[in-house]
């Protein structure tokens, strides 16, 4: 059912966005996944998570004019919709209630990076009673 | 004296009459706001079809544009229409006139509109394995809580603190009726025992005819792009040919009658794009369904409001996307300031209004495009300029833009007057269209 789909085809490996590039656009993900990476002040890659069918991203440049805050590559093949800033923010200043959902995404990612924070806490101060007590 | 405020608290019972994407809207949106509220609502939707029935019991007869504009709102709001449902992906428009052709491409070059079925299918469809727009949204209404009751609303009525909905097995009482019967029911007559004035909007009789070619045919004769027709014949105010999974679906819109279908089937342009089309002529699923072209003038009352094309649509464009917006407008007048009339006119009218007053400049506009098919080096000059952007990567592209909104639905009526008054866009279209008079083309050309 190739032809019911919507959005543009890109391939596994294939970036979607880039962490640095300015943000003109948010995206959908209408099939496929894609994986969250971000590069470290010392060059150093890591995975901060996927996103599945449904997922919106790449909003947060469009709220804070800054640039892209992490890289967002196809998992295998993936279709990818997206949303222009100034119509979005045009129906938003028309119609306020459509940012409620990216508002629970939002508000989803900081409650998981509320997590993330608990859990280094806590590995932080193992390490260091451990080191301590030897 | 102390009066009760008309609102919505829990228990309170929504009655919905029809439930075509206008009425499926209303209640999931309505739901959605009582959930994140923590308010209990009860929506019953009252809705005689089973879209899930192949040919006309199952359908609500329209031309399965959903348009990128509604795209995009869905997708914010966290509505994705599903593969099944998506017929075709739509990533480009060629538009046909009498003597040439012009292909625009969606802004990002990708498939930005979706092309649908209203129903289970076309009468001689023999794949079941999709669904169509209207059974996904009733779906999903009643994924968030509401109730479909498949039944003919038979009458309404006010009781002194309550509306009174009856079919012919039952009646009940609700807080609140919300009118979403389209522009094909008689059901205004119902309206008129609960609402003051004249609730009957402007209408006018389109044509469509779903035409099975296979998916392989389909894709070779059309592609992903929607053909738009605006050919010299009386009364047709445009064309469009629909590609559509194994179908093509071909709409006309204006004053349709028998010679305007044979004076179309006919045309050159529309047997080049559709070779064979003039035996085919209809397929075996075709209907003459009435199109909302003026809205009633009113649409509310206590307790009452009407949504989608009983009310207000989109002149000869994104019905649906206009369904979607007077929807969610009473949903949020009903959930968040009350529902008297007063609410209502707060709340609801500014969105109606707009969409009332847009079509005021898309009748201007589709008024000029009539003038303009019968002026040929105008026609000349539309298509040059189009034509010359789209080689272009450097040129602005303000007739492409200008002509994609007004075809696609993305931008209202007003916008594209706007851009269309312009004096640079006025000058350009002028050198084109002087340059066609000295330059004639000799033949039907495809730029
Ligand atoms: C030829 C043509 C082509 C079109 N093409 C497009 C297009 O490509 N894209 C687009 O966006 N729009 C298009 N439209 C417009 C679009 O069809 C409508 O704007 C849209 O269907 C409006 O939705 P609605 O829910 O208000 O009404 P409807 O879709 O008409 O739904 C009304 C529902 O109410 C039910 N009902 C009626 N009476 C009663 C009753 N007494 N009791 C209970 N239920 C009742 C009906 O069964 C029906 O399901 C087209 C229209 C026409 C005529």
């Amino acid at each position: 059912m190739q032809d019911g789909r919507l959005g543009k085809q890109f391939f596994s490996g294939e970036v979607i966005c880039r962490q640095g590039e300015t943000g003109e656009v948010m995206f959908v993900i209408q099939a496929g996944i894609a994986e969250v990476t971000r590069k470290s002040a010392g060059g150093g890659e890591f995975k901060l998570g996927e996103l599945s069918e449904g997922a919106v991203f790449g909003e947060m440049s469009i709220f804070t004019k800054s640039p892209r805050s992490a890289t967002v590559t196809a998992k295998g093949d993936a279709r990818i919709l997206t949303l222009d800033k100034r119509g979005f923010l045009k129906r938003v200043h028309e119609d306020p209630s459509l940012a409620f959902n990216i508002l629970e995404t939002l508000s989803r990612r900081v409650q998981q990076l509320d997590e993330k924070v608990e859990s280094l806490q806590i590995a932080i101060t193992e390490t260091i009673s451990n080191v301590g007590d030897e | 004296m102390l009066t009760m405020k008309l609102e919505l608290d829990d228990g309170s019972r929504i009655a919905v009459i029809g439930g075509g994407p206008a009425g499926a809207m209303f209640s999931y949106f309505l739901l959605t706001f009582a959930n994140r509220m923590d308010m209990d609502l009860k929506v019953d939707i009252y809705e005689p079809r089973d879209f899930a029935l192949i040919g006309p019991p199952g359908c609500n007869m329209c031309g399965g544009i959903v348009s990128e504009s509604l795209i995009q709102m869905l997708a914010t709001e966290g509505i994705r229409l599903p593969e099944t449902v998506i017929q075709r992906g739509i990533d480009s428009y060629v538009l046909h006139t009498d003597e040439s052709s012009v292909r625009i491409n969606t802004p990002l070059a990708e498939q930005r509109i979706a092309t649908v079925h209203r129903g289970g299918g076309p009468r001689d469809a023999d794949r079941l394995d999709w669904g169509g727009l209207d059974g996904y949204l009733l779906d999903l209404a009643e994924s968030i809580g509401a109730n479909v009751i498949h039944d003919r609303v038979s009458a309404i009525e006010r009781s002194d603190t309550n509306m009174i909905v009856s079919t012919r097995r039952n009646s009940e009482e609700y807080d609140l009726a919300v009118g979403a019967t389209g522009a094909n029911s008689t059901a205004w007559k119902l309206y008129e025992k609960i609402a003051e004035g004249e609730l009957h909007p402007e209408l006018t009789r389109a044509y469509i005819t779903e035409v099975k070619l296979g998916r392989d045919k389909v894709d070779e004769m059309f592609g992903s792009s929607l053909h738009i027709f605006l050919l010299n014949i009386p009364n047709l105010d445009f064309a469009a040919i629909v590609p559509k999974g194994d179908y093509a679906t071909v709409a006309l819109l204006g004053g349709i009658t028998e010679d305007v279908l044979d004076q179309f089937f006919s045309s050159e342009s529309v047997r080049n794009v559709f070779p064979g089309i003039e035996n085919i002529g209809e397929g075996a699923c075709h209907c003459s369904p009435r199109m909302n072209t003026g809205a009633a003038p009113v649409a509310f009352a206590d307790r009452f409001v009407m949504v989608g094309d009983s009310g207000v649509s989109r002149l000869n464009k994104d019905g649906i996307g206009a369904a979607y917006r007077t929807a969610k407008a009473a949903a949020l007048t009903a959930a968040f300031r009350g529902i008297s009339a007063a609410d209502f006119e707060k709340g609801f009218s500014p969105t109606y209004d707009t969409l009332a007053n847009d079509n005021g400049y898309g009748k201007f506009m589709f008024g000029f495009v009539h003038k303009a098919r019968r002026m040929k080096p105008l026609m000349r000059g539309i298509i040059g300029m189009t034509s010359r952007e789209q080689k272009s990567d450097d040129l602005q592209k303000k007739m492409s833009m200008a002509l994609w909104d007004l075809f696609t639905g993305s931008a209202p009526y007003r916008d594209v007057f706007y851009r269309m008054i312009n004096p640079s866009f006025a000058l350009r279209l002028g050198y084109e269209s002087a340059k066609s008079i000295i330059f004639k083309p000799s033949a039907k050309q495809s730029e």
